[in-house]
């Protein structure tokens, strides 16, 4: 007899609302009593299966499942597993079903992780599949505002850099869209400006938003600024590149007109477009982000193995 | 112009103008042994103009691609020369195998087993989305 599909997070919309906030409690919870979460995931096993090259989701996961008093097993790499030598995605997560009870799962293509849930008798939480989903960044970037502004709604959020491919972006509105009365501000070069359907989005939930290629001239407003990469590659021609790239890297200068409880984050990992001298001002919650995502994801594990 | 009824068969009613041949394609009614009549451009009270396939065979058909083409065709069931059944097709939720994800990015690009399935975004505009990748179906011929 088939059994009924556990439950699997492919994207933010597939959790609700009270279940974002019910994960972001919990990881409140493991930040004040670490203890009380150090058997929570005994003898259970995590298993991650990375068909291209990560190095902190992967350890992220790696490390949630381990605090939780778990165990983890994954492939090396992908060039090792069993995908190099043709194997589907149905028959890989068929057969780590009868290892591990939850799969955290990343591939380079767009939809991969739906087949994986669609076939898996565990719970596949999507780590990443190309330029598509990324939920787990989105939960730690919610939990990161919810921590450091003490909400999510009642905000200017600052949206800047590569907005037209920035899969972290696209899933953040989505999901900071669910909060009331906050604003949006993009800013991007108009090579990178927010795709089409997600401006319709935006029109369409009735939100306060505008677009700016200029950082300076958003920076007084915001409540929270969002860096993402420029990348050079996404320009049709290097002259337009050379022109705009400096003015999409966060230094202390540009920082000046900034408010005093600016929180700016950014998904990591960084080349330049946040200066290195920006580290130590207190406004800088780029990488106590990475330990929110890793709380995230313990709750999110735990969420989906049913345990309380 | 007269063409024979069917008497124990399909008729499909009310196909916009000009549509038949995506019907006859999309069905693969180019596989059937049965006799298969497409009249084109006939009058219609409802619609000025209309499409008909007449089927001479009571074969099992795919609603759902019928209401992807077109939702407002009837499929007429004839049996013993009587109308017997009458169905109206509607947009479908989902549609499977009717049409082929084009993102070279989609993992239905590289794991040729997989179902090419799409769901239903957009009821007014007839927008459909690949269920793996999200990329917008490819709707040659229809709209």
């Amino acid at each position: 007899m088939n059994k009924p599909k556990p439950r699997s997070v492919v994207s933010i919309l597939d959790l609700t609302t009270d279940e974002i906030n019910g994960l972001m409690n919990v990881a409140d919870d493991i930040e004040n009593n670490p203890d009380k979460y150090r058997e929570k995931c005994k003898h259970k096993i995590l298993s991650t299966i990375f068909f291209e090259p990560s190095t902190r989701t992967r350890l992220s996961f790696e490390a949630a499942m381990l605090s939780l008093g778990g165990s983890v097993i994954s492939t090396a790499d992908s060039q090792s597993s069993s995908a190099a030598k043709g194997e589907s995605i149905s028959d890989t997560v068929k057969v780590i079903s009868n290892y591990a009870d939850i799969i955290a799962m990343r591939h380079p293509k767009e939809g991969a992780p739906v087949v994986g849930a669609m076939k898996a008798d565990v719970p596949v939480i999507n780590a990443g599949d190309g330029g598509h989903f990324h939920p787990t960044q989105t939960l730690a970037d919610l939990l990161t505002i919810r921590r450091t502004k003490g909400a999510l709604s009642n905000l200017v959020i600052g949206l800047c850099g590569d907005l037209m491919f920035g899969r972290t972006v696209h899933s953040l509105i989505e999901a900071m869209l669910r909060y009331p009365n906050n604003k949006y501000v993009m800013i991007a070069p108009s090579e990178l400006r927010l795709p089409e359907y997600i401006r319709e989005e935006l029109d369409k939930a009735g939100v306060d938003w505008e677009e700016t290629e200029s950082l300076e001239y958003a920076m007084p407003k915001l409540d929270v600024l969002y860096m993402t990469r420029v990348q050079k590659e996404r320009f049709f021609n290097e002259e337009d590149y050379v022109r705009l790239k400096d003015t999409y890297i966060l230094d202390e200068e540009k920082l000046k007109t900034a408010k005093p409880d600016l929180a700016i984050l950014h998904p990591l990992p960084r080349v330049n477009e946040i200066s290195v001298s920006v580290d130590d001002d207190p406004r800088a919650k780029y990488f106590y982000q990475t330990l929110c995502g890793k709380q995230m994801r313990m709750a999110l594990i735990m969420f989906l193995l049913g345990i309380k | 112009m007269n063409i024979d009824g069917v008497s124990n068969g399909i008729v499909l009613d009310h196909i916009k103008a000009g549509k038949s041949m995506i019907v006859y394609d999309y069905l693969k009614l180019s596989k059937l042994d049965c006799c298969v009549a497409l009249i084109q451009n006939c009058q219609s009270k409802k619609f000025g103009r209309k499409d008909i396939v007449k089927i001479d065979e009571l074969i099992d058909l795919d609603l759902d691609v019928l209401g992807y083409i077109d939702p407002n065709i009837t499929v007429n069931y004839v049996k013993d020369n009587k109308l017997f059944e009458k169905k109206h097709v509607a947009l479908p939720e989902t549609l499977t195998n009717v049409i082929k994800c084009k993102n070279p990015r989609c993992i239905t690009s590289t794991e040729q087993e997989l179902p090419h399935i799409f769901k239903l975004a957009d009821r007014e505009n007839r927008v459909y989305r690949c269920a793996y990748c999200d990329a917008v179906g490819h709707t040659k011929g229809i709209k």
